[in-house]
């Protein structure tokens, strides 16, 4: 490696490290994405370089092969040309789909990275074919294990595992991140999908994919063995993800945001990168802490999250087992309207319900025309409302409501009683009275927004179907809660309007 | 110490320095955060930047193919979603 590249290298960790550190501060973040960016510049370059200067392939294509440049350049202009468009046209409420999909994206190049070195042995030792001769300096009369003890400078069956790790947790973060994706996106049931004896269909399943890796350790140079690795990597991504409801796809992300970083740096280890041995370790220690932030404020261990297949207990245990049947009250945006005109206190829930209306802008235009009218407005924002932790926060700031303006749990909570009227847009767990009074409830310990103890409730929602986890909500039949049934979006510009027209 | 123990060593700090890096950030910040260090782990990418240099073969060619473009999708995507995000947050601080 050249002087230049190792520079180039140093400077990208070092970006990168800097550039996390930027991304955890308001101040900073946009300008700590941005030096990341760079960092990962640094690094593309310094591996160009080290392409270009060092290796022979460029020589040996030139006899007839194809030159292999070619296609490093057609990959980057592939990827150009997909994710450009991609991350510009996504709507902000589409945000964690894509991130998820971006993420298992990343998770399959490892997987890829894994492969394509594995095959680079299988070429060199002939076992498989070739039209022309290798463009590598390696013994070719060895065996499969021996070529990738070559690779990474030592112990082959070192090389073996951590292209098995690779291409294991690359797989399972690919069809994982597709399975959060089709959740989110609506693609299919976001409900559980569990059935008897599941954790011990995945836990057979795991062990059979770890069976194949100590066989590729033992021996490598059995491809089929690895084939069936990807396979049952894949099988397992899926598995893994659909016995998970809906409401749990932010902490599923996140996990797998880890994993897509674990992956880089186990084909790091594979590849004997120590670039992708850092930065892929610092992604996956980051979003093991993002996990671990999320399910705290669930109220929740990760193991309960992944495999309690929680929400899938039919809704209204508590409820109806009491045998009462409530009716829930309802208002029209007129009635609310004269309410919220003399309220001098309002908080405002929003949750993903919000997102998919898009309302997020019609909801800014009331919270401004109740604080003209005298009001003071709260945006309360439960950390796993919507289906990201801070999703809430994108779509607020999106609509440019003000910073003063949002508030966290410990904001809103403890003066709740004086609160003229609570807004709950699209949101529903979050609110649950079940998660503090009914020991019972699935939902039970997660901290919530108090919104019971408000004077007025208005609850915005399309209907009286329970939430993303599957509970129903005694909210709505309480005393002071008002449903406004309808699109939210409809809703508040009805609002809005009464507002202006009076 | 062997070049196998170097990596292990240069791992766990990598761990330890991450969990150090992203211990207190405010919940708005979170979504940014997981899509921003989403596209870090793009750095996948130079993996198979250097598989793709020397891939040879239809399968080889395919497989370091497939692994550049899906990795740099990540990485072009990612970078440009987390800053959409991010220049959202800063309109309002302005």
């Amino acid at each position: 490696m050249s002087v230049l590249t190792t520079i180039l290298f140093i400077a990208s960790a070092v970006m990168f490290i800097l550039g996390l550190r930027m991304l955890g501060r308001p101040e900073t973040a946009r300008r700590g994405n941005m030096v990341s960016a760079c960092g990962m510049g640094a690094a593309v370059a310094g591996t160009l370089l080290v392409i270009l200067t060092e290796r022979d392939v460029t020589i040996t294509a030139g006899e007839g092969g194809i030159n292999p440049l070619l296609f490093v350049a057609l990959g980057l202009v592939i990827g150009g040309v997909i994710g450009v468009p991609a991350a510009r046209l996504v709507k902000m409420t589409a945000m964690p789909e894509m991130v998820a999909i971006f993420n298992g994206f990343g998770g399959i190049a490892s997987l890829l990275v894994g492969w394509g070195t594995l095959h680079r042995a299988f070429e060199v030792t002939h076992a498989v074919e070739t039209p022309s001769e290798p463009p590598v300096t390696l013994d070719t009369g060895l065996s499969v294990l021996g070529v990738l003890g070559q690779i990474g400078g030592g112990d082959g069956r070192f090389v073996a595992a951590t292209i098995f790790l690779a291409v294991l947790i690359g797989g399972v973060t690919f069809t994982g991140s597709l399975v959060a994706f089709g959740k989110l996106a609506g693609k299919i049931t976001s409900k559980p999908v569990l059935y008897p004896g599941q954790n011990w269909v995945n836990g057979a399943l795991a062990a059979l994919a770890i069976a194949g890796g100590v066989m590729m350790c033992v021996d490598p140079g059995v491809y089929w063995v690895f084939l069936a690795v990807v396979g049952l990597s894949f099988v397992l991504g899926v598995a893994a993800v659909i016995p998970i409801g809906g409401g749990d796809m932010p902490v599923v992300i996140s996990l797998l945001n880890s994993y897509s970083g674990l992956a880089a740096c186990a084909a790091g280890f594979a590849t004997g990168n120590m670039l992708l041995i850092v930065v892929g370790a610092l992604v996956g220690a980051s979003g093991l802490i993002l996990t671990r932030i999320m399910c705290l404020a669930m109220n929740r261990s990760l193991a309960n999250v992944l495999f309690s297949g929680f929400g899938s207990v039919s809704a209204g245990g508590a409820t109806a087992a009491t045998g009462e049947h409530k009716e829930a009250k309802s208002l029209t945006p007129e009635e609310a309207y004269y309410v919220l005109e003399a309220a001098s206190s309002v908080v405002i829930v929003p949750g993903y319900g919000m997102a998919v209306a898009q309302a997020q802008h019609a909801v800014k235009e009331l919270a401004d025309l109740l604080e003209k009218n005298g009001a003071e407005v709260k945006f309360a924002i439960h950390p796993v409302a919507g289906r990201m932790p801070g999703h809430m926060n994108v779509l607020l700031a999106e609509a440019n409501v003000p910073y003063e303006q949002l508030a966290e749990l410990d904001g809103v909570n403890p003066s709740m009683e004086a609160v003229d009227v609570a807004i709950v847009i699209g949101a529903n767990d979050v609110v649950n009275p079940d998660a503090k009074n009914d020991p019972a409830s699935p939902l039970y310990g997660m901290p919530i927004v108090e919104v019971d103890r408000a004077r007025n409730v208005f609850v915005l929602k399309r209907s009286l179907a329970s939430g993303y986890a599957g509970v129903e909500n005694p909210l709505f039949f309480l005393e002071n809660t008002s449903m406004i049934f309808g699109d939210a979006k409809k809703t508040i510009e009805g609002l809005v309007g009464e507002f202006k027209s009076a | 110490m062997g070049q196998l123990q170097i990596y292990a060593f240069v791992f766990l700090l990598a761990m330890f320095l991450g969990l150090e890096l992203i211990r207190k950030v405010p919940a708005q910040l979170h979504t940014p955060l997981m899509s921003g260090s989403n596209a870090i782990s793009g750095i996948t990418l130079i993996g198979a930047l250097i598989v793709a240099s020397e891939a040879d073969g239809p399968i080889g060619l395919t497989i370091a193919t497939a692994g550049v473009s899906f990795a740099a999708v990540n990485v072009v995507g990612g970078y440009l979603v987390t800053d959409r995000m991010l220049a959202m947050f800063q309109k309002k601080g302005a």
